[in-house]
């Protein structure tokens, strides 16, 4: 059993805050760390590798410290986000140096390769590697000690439908097999796909933590807004909200164009232009204004 | 203290194909100039100490030991592939010492071999002088290889800073300002030359005892502050 926690943990960059009193813990199992773009996802999961001190706050590993202690790298494996490897290296050798400095030999080497099936091109130089191939033995190169903890950047990045798909079955073997895995990512999809636990940061906070499912249910029961103009804006508007799936309609005369709350996200994009049509309004605009995954997010905050 | 996977990729970064060849352009220069000079004016002991004197070590020396000290280890944390080495159960200062022992044998490799060589060609070793030129780049290349590896660790710019040092300090202020001449890496070598070379032709502004206790620090301090900074490496991250 291997618990990274991490307690009231902050970060910040000259008067810039990155990261903001942070506490979570981090058990066996795949962990999705969740947050939009510039969240502070790098930062934190730089200071649970230890790369980066915390401002305040402390980052440990079943009770032992992270930061500035080389001992505790025995327990963890990472993969960083950053592209730079030994690219002068085959994939093989890079592998090798990297049991090696674990004091491990070439057979944790090729088990690692075989596991996250790179043995086929273990022999060509990393520099000629795609961007998904690089991943692989990135990852193999954590995995050459069998860590108890695995921390991956943004894992998915750039990788095709297929190899994301092999990586998100070797992670969710690890998991299986009773490792604590944390992954970032900002994209919503993959996180669904991947993690039952999920830990979300917006601007730096922790916004929400636990289930996925119950965490997207709060994200999808709140009303999606949409922008839309038409020909007749009022009498659009007197016709939908005669519906159940609209809860509000604010006719903004500055925009010259309606407000429209949806409740259910569904049942109203079949009737919008159903309604327009039976009415002769035609539709100019349509536009959800907030489907970004920060206003997503920001739901969270504010929950 | 000393860890061969280390040392191996810290080789092949160092002589791969690129960096090679800037590592052998200046003992190539100073081959031909030795060649030409040889051609042209013969042999004289006091020509060819011009020349390793003003050429190899003031110059050749310490760029050999810029490129070699700071490419130990500089485009390792620029790039972020250093997490690889940090993210392993050994010690900052074994990481940094196993740089040091490959960043002074590269040194040397290209800046003692070609100043013997040269020497040999210019006077065949009349008076010690090709033997001494050689003994001082050694051991010049012992401090410089620590100063410039520890610049690579603290800085980004460290070839810029490593240039302006060789090159402005050690050159410019060293030949204007007496004082800087003490706290010099070139001065401190030529302190060993000195004692080798037959005669009054090599000159050093510190005594030798003086020369080989400052080296002797100066590798020392630059070795453990470098380790120093690499146990509390931050990475910066993409935000």
């Amino acid at each position: 059993m291997t618990t990274l926690n991490i307690d009231h943990v902050s970060r910040w960059f000259g008067n810039v805050v990155a990261v903001n009193d942070i506490t979570m813990t981090i058990g066996p199992g795949v962990t999705g760390l969740l947050g939009p773009n510039g969240a502070g996802k790098s930062t934190l999961i730089n200071m649970m590798g230890g790369f980066l001190a915390p401002s305040t706050g402390s980052v440990t590993l079943d009770g032992q410290p992270v930061w500035r202690n080389e001992d505790i790298y025995r327990h963890i494996g990472i993969v960083p986000e950053r592209e730079a490897m030994y690219d002068f290296l085959t994939g093989r050798e890079f592998v090798l140096a990297n049991a090696e400095l674990h004091g491990l030999g070439a057979r944790a080497a090729d088990e690692a390769l075989a596991t996250v099936e790179m043995a086929y091109a273990q022999d060509r130089k990393i520099a000629t590697y795609s961007k998904g191939m690089r991943q692989r033995v990135k990852m193999a190169s954590a995995l050459v000690h069998q860590p108890s903890l695995l921390l991956l950047d943004e894992p998915f990045n750039g990788m095709d439908p297929r190899q994301r798909m092999q990586l998100m079955d070797l992670l969710r073997r690890m998991g299986d097999e009773g490792r604590t895995v944390l992954f970032s990512s900002h994209i919503l999809e993959e996180v669904e796909q991947l993690a039952r636990h999920i830990e979300v940061i917006v601007a730096g906070r922790h916004a929400a933590s636990g289930d996925f499912r119950r965490i997207r249910r709060l994200m999808t029961d709140r009303p999606h807004r949409y922008l839309v103009r038409s020909s007749d804006d009022r009498a659009l508007a007197a016709a939908l909200i005669a519906d159940p799936s609209t809860s509000g309609i604010e006719v903004d005369l500055a925009e010259g164009a309606l407000r429209i709350q949806a409740v259910d996200f569904g049942r109203f994009t079949v009737l919008l232009p159903k309604v327009a049509r039976d009415h002769g309004i035609r539709l100019l605009t349509v536009s959800p204004s907030d489907e970004s995954l920060e206003s997503v997010f920001s739901y969270l905050v504010a929950a | 203290m000393y860890d061969p996977t280390v040392a191996r990729l810290t080789y092949r970064a160092l002589l791969g194909r690129r960096r090679a060849l800037i590592l052998g352009a200046l003992p190539l220069l100073l081959l031909v100039i030795a060649v030409a000079v040889r051609a042209l004016a013969g042999a004289d002991d006091q020509t060819a100490t011009d020349v390793l004197g003003g050429f190899a070590l003031a110059t050749m020396v310490p760029i050999v030991g810029v490129i070699a000290g700071t490419g130990a280890i500089g485009p390792e944390i620029d790039d972020g592939s250093v997490v690889y080495l940090l993210s392993k159960p050994i010690k900052r200062p074994t990481i940094i010492f196993t740089k040091l022992i490959v960043a002074i044998a590269v040194t040397m490799v290209f800046s003692a071999v070609p100043t013997l060589l040269a020497g040999l060609i210019l006077n065949g070793n009349g008076q010690q002088v090709a033997v001494a030129f050689t003994l001082a780049a050694l051991v010049a290349s012992i401090a410089y290889a620590a100063l410039f590896l520890l610049l690579g660790t603290v800085s980004r710019h460290a070839v810029v800073f490593g240039l302006v040092y060789a090159l402005v300090w050690e050159a410019l202020f060293g030949s204007l300002v007496p004082g800087a001449r003490t706290l010099s890496v070139q001065q401190w070598s030529l302190a060993v030359a000195q004692k080798v070379a037959d005669g009054n032709l090599v000159t050093s502004d510190v005594g030798l005892p003086t020369a080989t206790v400052l080296l002797a620090a100066v590798t020392v301090l630059a070795t453990w502050y470098a380790g120093q900074k690499l146990r509390s490496l931050t990475l910066a991250g993409e935000e």
